[in-house]
C-alpha cells in the first residue's frame, strides 16, 4: 500500500472520528428530547434534523458552502477571528457531522422511545433531579441504541461524499477523504490507486459490522 | 392524617375524591378500573389532578387554590407500583440504594433483615421472583426516606406461601419503622388483615371510607 493511501486512510478514518464524538453529545441531546418533550417548534427541529437524509448531499453541501463559506452569515463571523472552514479538514468533520446526524438522532431516539416512562418516574420519586433520572436510567437502557446510531452515523461519515466535496473539495493531503479519493483516483485513470482504497474501504466496512454484531451480542451477554 | 381532594380526569376517566384518611395503614379497595392506582399517582406527583389537595398531615403537596403542585422528587412519597419496576440495569443493591437519602433514613441492614433479602446484594434484578421484586421495591422506596409509603397490589404477582412471607414483612415495616402506608387492593380480607382504615372506590367514586374494627 502507498503512502497516499495510508495517509487518506489515516486522514478519513481520524476526521470521520472527530466527527462522532462531536455529535454524540448534541445527537443523544436531540434525541431524548424528540423522544421525551413537547415543546414548540419541535416539529421544525425533527424535520431540520432528518433533512440532509433526503436531499440530495451535494445540495446540503452546497447550503453548508453557503453558509459557512468566506461571505456566508457564519462563515464571515469566523472569518473575521481570522477562522477559516470551508475547504480545510474543519469542513470535511462538518460535513461528516450534517449527514451523519440523523441516523444517530434517529436511532438513539427510538432507544429512548423504548425505555419505559414508569422507569424515569419511580427514579424521580425516589428524590432524583432530572438530569440524575437521564443519566442513570434513560441514557443507560438506551445505550444499545445510541451506540448502534453512533456507529451507523460513523460508517455515513467515513463514506460521506456529496457535501464533502462542495464544502471541503478534494485537496490531497488536506480534505480528501476515501470516498472522495476513490472518485478523483478512477476519473483521473488511477485504476491501480482506486482499487487499493476499494480495498480499504470494504475492509472498514467489515469491520463495523463485526463490531457491531460484536457489541450487541456483548450486551444481551451482559443483561 | 392525609387528606385527598382529588379530582381528575384522564382518558375518559373521572376521578373525584374528597377525604380525610387516618390510620397507619389506609387500604384503598375496589374492583379493576375503579381508580385505585390513579389515586397512588396523584399522591406520588405522577399524575396533576385538575382540582383539589393533596397533604399528608399539615404538610400540602398539591393544592390547585395555593398553586403548590411539589414535584415527585420532593414528595417524599415511596411508590412500590405493582410490577415493582426494579431497574433492569442495576443490581439489587444498586436499585435499594438508588434513592438512598442522606440523613435520617433506615440503616440498609435493617431494611433488608425487615423484607428478608439480606442475601440478595449484588444479584442482578433479572431472575428474581415476584415476591423478592416486592420486597426489593419495597426497601428501596423505604431507603429514601419516604414519610408515607405506597403499595399497589403488592401480593398480586406472587404466589400463596409467598404472601405468607411478605405480610409480615410489611407489617414488621409498619410497626418498627412506622412509615405510614397506603395499600391498595381489591382484595377485602387482605385489607382488613394489614389495615386499620378502609377508602373503597367504585368508578372513580369513594363508596365507604372509616376505620377497621380491629376488635
Amino acid at each position: 500500500m502507498t503512502g497516499a493511501a495510508w495517509q487518506i486512510t489515516a486522514f478519513t478514518l481520524a476526521v470521520a472520528l472527530v466527527a462522532t464524538m462531536l455529535m454524540l453529545p448534541i445527537g443523544v441531546w436531540l434525541a431524548w428530547l424528540l423522544a421525551r418533550r413537547r415543546f414548540p417548534g419541535r416539529a421544525l427541529v425533527d424535520t431540520l434534523v432528518s433533512l440532509p437524509l433526503v436531499m440530495p448531499p451535494v445540495a446540503t453541501g452546497l447550503i453548508l458552502l453557503k453558509i459557512l463559506g468566506r461571505r456566508g452569515p457564519i462563515g464571515s463571523l469566523l472569518a473575521r477571528s481570522g477562522i477559516d472552514i470551508v475547504f480545510t479538514w474543519k469542513a470535511v468533520v462538518i460535513a461528516m457531522m450534517v449527514m451523519g446526524l440523523p441516523l444517530l438522532v434517529r436511532t438513539a431516539r427510538t432507544g429512548f422511545e423504548q425505555v419505559s416512562r414508569r422507569y424515569e418516574d419511580i427514579a424521580e420519586t425516589l428524590g432524583a433531579t432530572p438530569s440524575r433520572v437521564f443519566f442513570t436510567i434513560s441514557l443507560p437502557l438506551a445505550f444499545r441504541s445510541i451506540v448502534a446510531g453512533a456507529l451507523l452515523a460513523f460508517s455515513r461519515a467515513i463514506g460521506e461524499f456529496g457535501a464533502t466535496i462542495m464544502v471541503a473539495g478534494a485537496i490531497p493531503g488536506r480534505t480528501r477523504t476515501l470516498a472522495v479519493a476513490i472518485f478523483t483516483m478512477t476519473e483521473a485513470g488511477d485504476d491501480h490507486q482506486a482499487m487499493v482504497l476499494l480495498a480499504i474501504a470494504v475492509a472498514i466496512g467489515f469491520a463495523a459490522v463485526i463490531f457491531t454484531n460484536r457489541l450487541i451480542r456483548h450486551d444481551h451477554a451482559a443483561n | 392524617m392525609i387528606t385527598l381532594q382529588i379530582d381528575l380526569v384522564q382518558d375518559g376517566f373521572t376521578l373525584r375524591i374528597d377525604q380525610r384518611v387516618d390510620g397507619r395503614v389506609v387500604a384503598i379497595v375496589g374492583p379493576s378500573g375503579s381508580g385505585k392506582t390513579t389515586v397512588l399517582e396523584a399522591i406520588a406527583g405522577l399524575r396533576t389532578p385538575r382540582a383539589g389537595r393533596i397533604a399528608i398531615g399539615d404538610r400540602t403537596l398539591f393544592s390547585s387554590a395555593d398553586g403548590i403542585d411539589l414535584p415527585a422528587r420532593d414528595r417524599r412519597v415511596g411508590y412500590v407500583p405493582q410490577d415493582a419496576l426494579l431497574f433492569p440495569h442495576m443490581s439489587v443493591r444498586r436499585n435499594i440504594l438508588y434513592g438512598a437519602a442522606p440523613g435520617n433514613r433506615p440503616p440498609v441492614e435493617t431494611v433488608l433483615a425487615l423484607l428478608e433479602i439480606e442475601a440478595l446484594g449484588d444479584r442482578p434484578v433479572a431472575g428474581l421472583s415476584g415476591g423478592e421484586r416486592q420486597r426489593i421495591a419495597v426497601a428501596r422506596a423505604l431507603m429514601s426516606a419516604p414519610s408515607l409509603l405506597l403499595l399497589d397490589e403488592p401480593l398480586a404477582s406472587v404466589d400463596v406461601p409467598l404472601r405468607r412471607r411478605i405480610v409480615p414483612a410489611l407489617e414488621r415495616v409498619r410497626d418498627e419503622l412506622q412509615v405510614p402506608m397506603i395499600y391498595v387492593t381489591h382484595d377485602r380480607a387482605e385489607a382488613a388483615a394489614i389495615a386499620d382504615w378502609t377508602l373503597a372506590l367504585d368508578a372513580g367514586r369513594v363508596v365507604a371510607s372509616g376505620e377497621i374494627d380491629t376488635q
